[in-house]
């Protein structure tokens, strides 16, 4: 169980597209089979797993105040009337 | 029907042209109510916030012209990414290469073992342990991305769109997609690591 072990490459070949759930269903049981006793493949799947979130919500900016009035204007001249 | 339509060819035009006014103001509400949401794609697919405004109207600007090419029912949000994405691309983005001297191929595990070297193979466990990244750390390591890559990792790690989306939206095909937000990421990873661990 460490990096050197195949099984360990292995699953983190298959770790990205578990997050993006996009492995095959034969994928995802290798993966959770592996995972399930590997406390060094788990850290890691926990710690991408934050990674990701952490990215998401840290680079992500609201819109600023006044842009969607902005927007609003630019709808077709029918709008108001239903 | 007929019988009336032919009695009443006015009233079945109008009739027409009101159903057809309610559909694109329908549009047009959803449309807005997704704002929001293009916005924080847009936010960092370009530099600023000024460029992400003017993008986001043109955006809209196009949307609202030609509302009638978008299919009910389908995905609006995809539909004005892609509109946006194409927009970005005429304002003259210059096509860009990766520079070749950035080593690329670092693993998938480069962050998170530097992580582990630096604070012990435990620290990978806790909870906080990638807020000691800055939260300008990931917006300029993002910003630091060649853009090709760039607009594949923050369709589908900000935008959360699929792989298949991505795809329609930028117009490549899914393979491209994945090879691009496999090597995005792991620049990411990287540039992450050398401005928060050294």
């Amino acid at each position: 169980m460490t990096e050197h072990d195949p099984d360990c490459e292995k699953c983190e070949e298959l770790l990205q597209g578990y997050l993006d759930r996009d492995l095959t269903l034969e994928e995802v049981v290798i993966a959770e089979g592996h995972l399930d006793g590997c406390d060094y493949c788990r850290r890691r799947y926990r710690f991408e797993e934050r990674l990701r979130r952490y990215i998401r919500v840290s680079a992500s900016e609201r819109m600023p105040a006044g842009l969607l009035a902005k927007l609003t204007e630019l709808r077709g001249p029918t709008a108001d009337k239903f | 029907m007929s019988e009336s339509g032919a009695a009443e060819p006015e009233a079945e035009a109008g009739r027409r042209i009101a159903s057809e006014a309610r559909e694109r103001v329908h549009f047009e509400e959803e449309a807005l109510e997704l704002a929001d949401q293009v916005y924080r794609v847009a936010r960092r697919m370009v530099g600023t916030r000024e460029e992400a405004e003017e993008l986001v109207q043109d955006t809209y600007a196009r949307a609202f012209r030609s509302w009638r090419s978008f299919t009910p029912g389908t995905n609006m949000r995809a539909w004005l990414l892609r509109i946006l994405t194409n927009l970005n691309t005429d304002r003259g983005r210059k096509v860009q290469r990766t520079p070749d001297l950035q080593p690329l191929e670092e693993s998938d595990y480069y962050l998170a073992n530097k992580v582990a070297a630096a604070e012990g193979e435990q620290a990978l466990d806790q909870e906080r342990v990638v807020e000691r990244l800055s939260q300008g750390g990931v917006v300029d390591a993002l910003a630091a991305l060649p853009h090709d890559f760039r607009d594949v990792v923050v369709l589908v790690d900000l935008g959360e769109f699929s792989y298949a989306e991505a795809a329609q939206i930028l117009d490549v095909p899914i393979g491209t997609v994945m090879s691009r937000l496999h090597r995005g990421r792991r620049i990411l990873k990287q540039t992450l690591a050398e401005e928060s661990l050294t």
